[in-house]
């Protein structure tokens, strides 16, 4: 019984192997080291982004199918809801298929995914979710430019994105916004995991100045952002610290990263 | 190469050992929502479960007969939806309830509520709420962080009668607000609000839109006009004639109408008025203590009026922001319609139309009407009329009808050496007048010529006019060569 729960492991193993190598670092795009100031905290101190690999779409539902069908854990009947709430792939018609509407919406990101299975799908592709830091930082390059921190019209694209309603079906990844490095739909698609949705420092009422309120976001004023411009980034902090890692959301989707081999051998 | 390919066969497979291990731990959880519920529903079981009525604007529930406090279980479900902000003008709105102000809620004094806030799955935002009829941190803010397909549950005693506002305080704040995610909950005072006849729910509220006011399509918000606070609207419910017409508020002649007024903001602070009524009583500032016979009632961003009066007469009566460019120019308008029987002692209506002959009436003007613009002249006839009228008005005095002058003080200008021998110095002397010694046909002159205002044209003119009299050499001056000369010839 168990040799052949082994064996099984080990095929599966080996499936998942050639999964990562078809995904690879083809569609993963090169950001530069570099260093941002991200828009909380009354510091104007810049932090530091290594170089790191971030792929270039976020995950469509073609991709996560493949990965459900060779995952059974992690399909809609048979997750736990400890790892995701009860709408978890609510968009698909069943475990193994996306149903009537997969025309649709195969080259569109995955959504209704939890964090536990947007990590599980990273890792089982050999990579990883973003960091806050990270994710921002690449988020901040404009078509242009990498860093388009005074730029009003990009800020505009943001503000469009929020306010309007979710379209009944997501346009297919490459039809979305192509920034600096090549990576699409940053600003404008889907809400993204990272890895460490939950280190911001946004509390359930956003207006408290506690003991730690030179970090907290002050809503209504803003008053400790560095940058009033980028007003709306204030959303994607929000959003992110409404999350739990087994809540799955509509418009909320992920793509993964990877770090580049000079760190892997830092560490 | 085949070493790291086992290598990596058993880095996924360690993978795949702690995903199944991960797995096999939770099937016991109970769920953070069913763990809620049930803490909501085990307290207070006293209380009779009463589930809130709730309505949208400006409609507002039944009051409240029972004579005790009940436990009041209230839903309110967030949505955002783009709706009409203005004829052609859409708008995407944050909403309590799918409306422009949020659903109103209508609770008792010492009632205990369970407030569920669920957030819809198609939301693309996570959203709060802030009850100021709450007392505790945040108003229910800090129990009701809510993400997009989930709910939340908090509940709160109603320890102060009165109206209350209601709004996300979710970061950006201001933006949240702005979209219209406020409203309002009325805790009524144990012993109710006196009887009336018709209640309405108005609430203001001040929206920042990319383009100007009516610009057509749909409008993103604009960060710059709401930190300015400069709205392209201000209006009443949630959209630029959402009380007028077929949507006004109405009342029959004799009712006593109570109007719950609101004001979201985010910004601005109404003067709420309604023309042709005088409140008989307001609740100020949505409180317990009451004003008698105002005109005009302040209702501050975040905060609320109770304004009640009797509707004596028929007719249209319109509901302002009487900060009055906001009514007229920026869509704070409402209408509330009364229909029945005149009263004309109280109101004649329009008992005569006749013509006005003031007493010593003359040609009115208006004041900012403008001066009429000065004639030219067309050609050298036209010059030397017009030249004519500037002789007699600026230089007669001086140089007398006929140009003759004053022996010993005012040199002559007919047959004169010194006009006729420079004509632009001449003009100089008109343009910038003249101070000291001349010779003028053989007299010594030592007067002052004063600087006449005079333009270029009436210049051009009136020199004109006297070359071509009292024996002088003739010709036209232009108003160009006035002013070449003038430039050329400064005194």
């Amino acid at each position: 019984m168990a040799r052949q729960l082994l064996i099984f492991l080990l095929l599966w193993s080996s499936s998942l192997l050639e999964t990562a190598q078809q995904s690879g670092t083809a569609a993963m795009a090169r950001i530069k080291s570099g260093t941002f100031v991200p828009l909380y905290g009354s510091e104007k101190e810049p932090v530091a982004v290594q170089g790191f690999q971030l792929d270039k779409y976020p995950v469509t539902n073609a991709e996560f199918l493949a990965f459900v069908k060779q995952n059974p854990q992690w399909q809609k009947s048979k997750v736990k809801r400890l790892f995701a709430d009860q709408n978890y792939l609510r968009h698909w018609a069943s475990d193994a298929s996306i149903g009537a509407e997969a025309a649709k919406i195969s080259n569109s990101p995955v959504i209704n995914v939890s964090w536990f299975a947007a990590k599980a799908y990273c890792e089982c592709q050999g990579k990883r979710l973003p960091t806050v830091n990270e994710w921002e930082y690449a988020a901040l390059a404009s078509e242009t430019k990498p860093d388009a921190t005074n730029d009003e019209r990009f800020y505009q694209r943001s503000l469009e994105w929020y306010s309007q309603p979710n379209p009944q079906y997501l346009p297919p990844v490459q039809k979305s916004f192509r920034n600096y490095y090549g990576v699409f739909g940053m600003i404008g698609l889907v809400w993204e995991w990272t890895a460490d949705f939950n280190s911001a420092m946004l509390v359930v009422d956003a207006r408290g100045t506690g003991k730690n309120g030179e970090q907290q976001f002050c809503g209504g004023g803003s008053s400790n952002a560095t940058d009033l411009k980028n007003y709306v980034a204030f959303m994607r902090y929000a959003f992110r610290s409404s999350l739990k890692a087994n809540y799955t959301v509509g418009n909320l989707g992920f793509r993964c990263a990877q770090s580049t081999k000079a760190q892997v051998a830092r560490r | 190469m085949k070493r790291s390919s086992i290598t990596r066969k058993l880095q996924l497979l360690a993978i795949a050992i702690y995903c199944a291990g991960i797995l096999g731990a939770c099937s016991t959880q109970t769920t953070e929502a069913e763990k809620a519920l049930t803490a909501g529903t085990s307290s207070s079981k006293e209380l009779p479960v009463i589930e809130a009525e709730l309505t949208a604007p400006p409609l507002v529930p039944a009051p409240i007969t029972r004579k005790h406090p009940a436990k009041v279980v209230v839903r309110l479900e967030v949505t955002e939806v783009v709706q009409k902000l203005a004829d052609g003008v859409d708008y995407t709105f944050w909403t309590f309830g799918g409306s422009v102000p949020g659903k109103f809620i209508r609770i008792r004094q010492n009632d205990e509520v369970e407030f569920h806030l669920m957030n819809h799955p198609d939301s693309k935002n996570p959203h709060n709420i802030d009850l100021h009829a709450v007392t505790g941190p945040g108003g229910g803010a800090a129990s009701t962080f809510t993400a997009p397909g989930h709910e939340t549950v908090f509940s709160f005693k109603a320890l102060n009668p009165g109206l209350y506002v209601y709004h996300c305080a979710t970061a950006p704040v201001g933006m949240h607000i702005a979209n219209g995610m406020y409203g309002l909950i009325l805790v009524e005072p144990e012993e109710g609000l006196p009887k009336v006849d018709k209640e309405y729910y108005v609430m203001q509220g001040d929206f920042y839109t990319k383009g100007g006011f009516g610009d057509a399509g749909l409008q993103p918000f604009d960060m710059g006009k709401a930190l300015d606070e400069n709205p392209t609207y201000v209006v009443f419910n949630g959209s630029v004639g959402a009380l007028n017409g077929d949507n006004a508020l109405t009342a029959k002649t004799g009712e006593t109408v109570r109007l719950f007024v609101g004001n979201g903001g985010p910004n601005l602070v109404s003067s709420f008025h309604v023309i042709g009524e005088i409140f008989d009583k307001v609740y100020s500032e949505g409180g317990s203590k009451t004003n008698l016979n105002v005109q005009t009632t302040l209702v501050p961003a975040g905060g609320s009026a109770i304004t009640e009066f009797k509707a004596d007469v028929p007719g249209t009566y319109i509901l302002v922001d009487h900060s009055i460019f906001r009514a007229f120019n920026k869509g704070a308008l409402g209408m509330l319609k009364v229909e029945g029987p005149e009263y004309k002692d109280i109101y004649s209506g329009q008992i005569m139309d006749k013509v006005y002959l003031p007493e010593g009436a003359t040609i009115q003007e208006m004041p900012l009407a403008k001066a009429p613009t000065a004639p030219v002249a067309a050609n050298k006839d036209q010059r030397l009329a017009l030249g004519k009228a500037v002789f007699v008005q600026n230089c007669q005095a001086c140089h007398q009808a006929e140009g003759q002058g004053i022996k010993g003080a005012f040199p002559p200008l007919a047959k004169s050496d010194y006009l006729n021998a420079d004509v632009d110095r001449s003009i100089g002397v008109i343009a910038h007048g003249l101070e000291g010694q001349i010779k003028v046909n053989g007299e010594l002159y030592n007067s002052t010529m004063p600087k006449l205002k005079l333009t270029d044209e009436e210049i051009a003119n009136v020199m004109t006019f006297i070359l071509n009299n009292w024996g002088n050499k003739g010709g036209e001056v232009t108003t160009q060569q006035v002013a070449k000369a003038k430039a050329s010839n400064k005194h």
